[in-house]
C-alpha cells in the first residue's frame, strides 16, 4: 500500500482528464414537505470528466446530499437537464435508472450498506447477478474486486465477521467488479477510526491512479484534501469549484 | 435475472426466520392436509366399492322395504315406516310367479335382537355374528362359497329344519381342533345342527364376512317370530343382456304380491349394485363438498398469514431492499423476490399437505380395508391453488416491496 505522505506530496499527479461522463445544467430540486416546498438545488451547472476525482462539499443543509442522490441515478432533477455518458437521465423511469446505477455508478457508502447475512462474496457478487451475468464470470470478477483491495483471504467472512475498514473495502470492491464510470462515495471515512479511515483513502488514491473516476460527498476538509478538485455547496448553489490549493 | 438466483435467495431469506416460516405454512398445510385426507380416503373406499367389493353379485336386484343411504326428508321417512312388512308368504308367492324368469331367488331375514353369540360346549364366539334367515340361493346371491359341508336343499327351507352354515370365524373359534359337521351350536338360546362352513372371506368395510351365519328362514321365522320381520329379496338375472327385462317383470310380480292396483305407488325399494354405489356416490360427493368448503376457509385464513407475514418481511428489510436497488435491482427483481417467497412458503406447507393428508387418508383406507391410492388429481389441484395463494398472497407485499423509495429505504434503520 502507499503510504499517505507519499501520495500526499510526490505522487500527487493529475492524470488527464478524459471524455465527459456528467453533464448538469441548471438542475434544480423541490421537495414537498408537508406544506412547505424546500429548494434543495436552485440550479446548479456541473460538468464532470473521466479520470477525475472530485470532492463535494459543503455543510448540511447546502444540497450535498440531494446533489449526490442525484448523481448516483437515485432520484432524477425537478428541472434542468443531466446527461450520464450522454444519456438523458433526468427523464429516465425506475427500471431504467436502475440499469444505470448497476452497470455505470459504484456507490460506497458511510454505513457500508452490505447485505449482513450474506458473504463478502456475495455482496460483492449481487451487482453482477443483477446484471444477468453468468456464476462463473461472475465469481471471478467478484474474486479479483476483493483481492484488489486487500481482501482476498476473507472472501467468506460475513460482514459482522469483519473489521469497519474490511467492510468498506468489501463495499469498494462491490462498487468496482461492475467496472463503474464513477465511483460514488458519501462519507466513505465517517464511520472509521482516522487511522483506517486514512487506508481507505489511500486505497481511493490507488483506485484513482488505475484509472478511475472518483466523486467523494463528505463534509471533512482533511477527507476532500485528497480529491484535485473540490466542489463547494451552499445553500442549494455551487460556491466554488476549482482544484484543490 | 435468472430466476434459480432468486430462488436460492427466497430460500436463504426463509431460513433466517425459520420458525416464522414453518408456522406460517403450517396454516396452508392444514387446509391442504383436510382435503387431500378426505379425497385420498374417498377416493380409496370408492375404488374397493367399485372394483373388489359387491354387497350383491353381478346381475342381483333387491326388493326391501327400506331404501339404502341416507332419507333426510321426515315425510317420506314416515311413507316409508307406513309401509307393510314384506312378509314370507309373499316372498314365497313372488318366488313362484319369477319362475319362469329366474330361479335364484334369495330370501333374508335379517337377526336385529342385539349382540350375537354362538356357543359349542364350553367354547364361546365374541358377540356380534351376523346371523341371517334365508334360502338355499344364498350363497350364489352374497358370494359366499362352501368350504366344507353343504349347501341347503329346498327341503331343509320346505321343512324348516334346524340346521346352520357358519363362517370361517366361527369355525376357529368354536371347532379349533375338531369338524364342525354335525355338531351341535347354540345361536340365540336355540340349537342347530352344522351341516356346512363359509370359506374364508375376509372384510369389506372393516366389517367381517367370516362372522356370517345362516339357517334356513322358515326354522328363523319360527324360532325367533315372524312379527315386524321384513324380508328383503335378492335375485339374479340369468345375465347381462336380460337384466332390465328382469327387473321389469320382478317389478310387476313384486306389485301383484303386494296386492297394488294400478297407479298405486310401489310399496317397496329396489336397488342393485348400481344403485348402492350410487348411494355411496352421494354420501361421497357431500363428504367431498364439506372438505373443500372447510379446506377452503382454512386455506383462506392461511392466505391471511401468509400476506401478513410478507408485509412484516418487506417492513423489516426495507433496507436490504434499498442496498439491492441502489446497485441495480430492477422493480421486477425485487417484486419476484418478494412474490416468490411467498409461493415457496405456499408451496411447501401444500407439499407437506399433500403428503400428510395421502398418508392419513391411506391409513383410514387400510384400516377399512380399501386398496391404497394416490389422489394424483387432487394433488395437483392443491399445488396449483397453493402457487395461487401463494401469488394471491404475495403480489401486494412484493409490489410494495418493488415501489420502494431507494433513498428512503437506504436511510432505514
Amino acid at each position: 500500500m502507499i503510504p499517505p505522505t507519499v501520495s500526499r506530496s510526490a505522487a500527487r499527479a493529475v492524470r488527464p482528464p478524459g471524455a465527459l461522463v456528467i453533464e448538469i445544467e441548471g438542475v434544480t430540486k423541490l421537495y414537498k414537505m408537508g406544506t412547505e416546498i424546500i429548494h434543495a438545488l436552485r440550479g446548479v451547472s456541473l460538468n464532470i470528466r473521466r479520470n477525475e476525482y472530485l470532492a463535494i462539499m459543503g455543510p448540511s443543509g447546502s444540497g450535498k446530499s440531494t446533489m449526490m442522490n442525484m448523481l448516483g441515478c437515485l432520484d432524477t432533477p425537478t428541472a434542468g437537464r443531466y446527461e450520464f455518458s450522454g444519456k438523458n437521465v433526468a427523464h429516465m423511469i425506475d427500471d431504467e435508472l436502475a440499469e444505470i446505477r448497476n452497470r455505470e455508478i459504484g456507490f460506497v457508502f458511510q454505513t457500508f450498506n452490505l447485505l449482513p447475512r450474506s458473504d463478502a462474496l456475495h455482496n460483492v457478487e449481487l451487482p453482477l447477478i443483477y446484471a444477468g451475468m453468468s456464476p462463473h464470470d461472475r465469481r471471478e470478477r467478484a474474486l479479483l474486486a476483493l483481492n484488489n483491495v486487500g481482501l482476498g483471504d476473507r472472501i467468506h467472512h460475513r460482514p459482522n465477521e469483519l473489521s469497519g475498514g474490511q467492510r468498506q473495502r468489501v463495499a469498494i470492491a462491490r462498487a468496482l467488479v461492475n467496472n463503474p464510470s464513477i465511483i460514488l462515495a458519501d462519507e466513505p471515512t465517517g464511520n472509521l477510526d482516522s487511522r483506517t479511515g486514512e487506508e481507505i483513502m489511500a486505497l481511493f488514491e490507488q483506485l484513482y491512479e488505475q484509472g478511475n473516476t472518483i466523486i467523494v460527498v463528505t463534509h471533512e476538509e482533511d477527507i476532500a484534501r485528497h480529491a484535485r478538485r473540490v466542489v463547494r455547496l451552499r445553500d442549494g448553489l455551487i460556491e466554488s469549484d476549482g482544484p484543490i490549493d | 435475472m435468472l430466476l434459480n438466483e432468486i430462488l436460492r435467495m427466497a430460500f436463504a431469506s426463509l431460513g433466517v426466520n425459520k420458525l416464522r416460516s414453518m408456522l406460517t405454512m403450517a396454516g396452508i398445510t392444514i387446509g391442504v392436509f383436510s382435503v387431500i385426507g378426505v379425497m385420498t380416503t374417498v377416493s380409496a373406499l370408492r375404488g374397493s366399492i367399485e372394483s373388489g367389493l359387491s354387497f350383491l353379485g353381478s346381475n342381483i336386484f333387491q326388493f326391501s322395504k327400506y331404501p339404502t343411504g341416507i332419507t333426510n326428508d321426515g315425510n317420506s321417512r314416515r311413507k316409508i315406516e307406513a309401509r307393510r312388512n314384506v312378509t314370507l308368504a309373499q316372498a314365497q308367492r313372488y318366488q313362484q310367479l319369477m319362475e319362469g324368469v329366474t330361479d335364484v331367488v334369495c330370501l333374508k331375514a335379517p337377526y336385529r335382537d342385539g349382540p350375537l353369540q354362538a356357543t359349542y360346549q364350553n367354547r364361546k364366539t365374541e358377540p356380534g355374528l351376523n346371523m341371517i334367515g334365508t334360502n338355499e340361493h344364498f350363497l350364489a346371491a352374497n358370494q359366499f362359497t362352501i368350504d366344507i359341508g353343504r349347501n341347503f336343499n329346498p327341503e331343509d327351507i320346505d321343512l324348516g329344519r334346524p340346521i346352520t352354515i357358519i363362517g370361517a370365524n366361527i369355525v376357529k373359534k368354536l371347532f379349533p381342533s375338531e369338524s364342525p359337521l354335525g355338531k351341535l351350536v347354540k345361536l340365540g338360546g336355540r340349537t342347530y345342527t352344522v351341516v356346512g362352513t363359509f370359506a374364508e372371506k375376509g372384510s369389506t368395510f372393516g366389517q367381517s364376512q367370516d362372522d356370517m351365519v345362516i339357517v334356513p328362514i322358515t326354522r328363523y321365522l319360527s324360532d325367533y317370530g315372524s312379527a315386524n320381520v321384513s324380508i328383503n329379496i335378492a335375485t339374479e338375472a340369468p345375465d347381462q343382456q336380460h337384466y332390465n327385462e328382469a327387473v321389469d317383470k320382478a317389478i310387476t310380480a313384486m306389485r301383484i304380491v303386494r296386492g297394488l292396483k294400478a297407479g298405486d305407488d310401489n310399496d317397496f325399494e329396489i336397488y342393485s349394485n348400481d344403485s348402492l354405489i350410487a348411494a355411496f356416490a352421494k354420501v361421497a360427493d357431500a363428504v367431498r363438498a364439506g372438505a373443500l368448503v372447510i379446506s377452503g376457509i382454512a386455506l383462506m385464513a392461511a392466505s391471511v398469514g401468509i400476506m401478513n407475514i410478507m408485509l412484516v418481511s418487506v417492513t423489516e428489510r426495507t433496507k436490504e431492499i434499498g442496498i439491492r436497488k441502489s446497485i441495480g435491482a430492477r422493480r421486477q427483481s425485487i417484486l419476484l423476490q418478494f412474490l416468490i417467497e411467498a409461493v415457496v412458503i405456499s408451496l411447501a406447507g401444500g407439499v407437506a399437505g399433500i403428503f400428510l393428508g395421502v398418508a392419513a387418508g391411506n391409513g383410514l383406507a387400510v384400516w377399512m380395508k380399501a386398496e391404497i391410492v394416490f389422489p394424483w388429481d387432487w394433488a395437483a389441484i392443491g399445488l396449483i391453488v397453493c402457487t395461487v395463494i401463494g401469488v394471491g398472497a404475495g403480489l401486494y407485499p412484493a409490489i410494495k416491496a418493488s415501489r420502494l423509495d431507494p433513498i428512503e429505504s437506504l436511510r432505514f434503520e
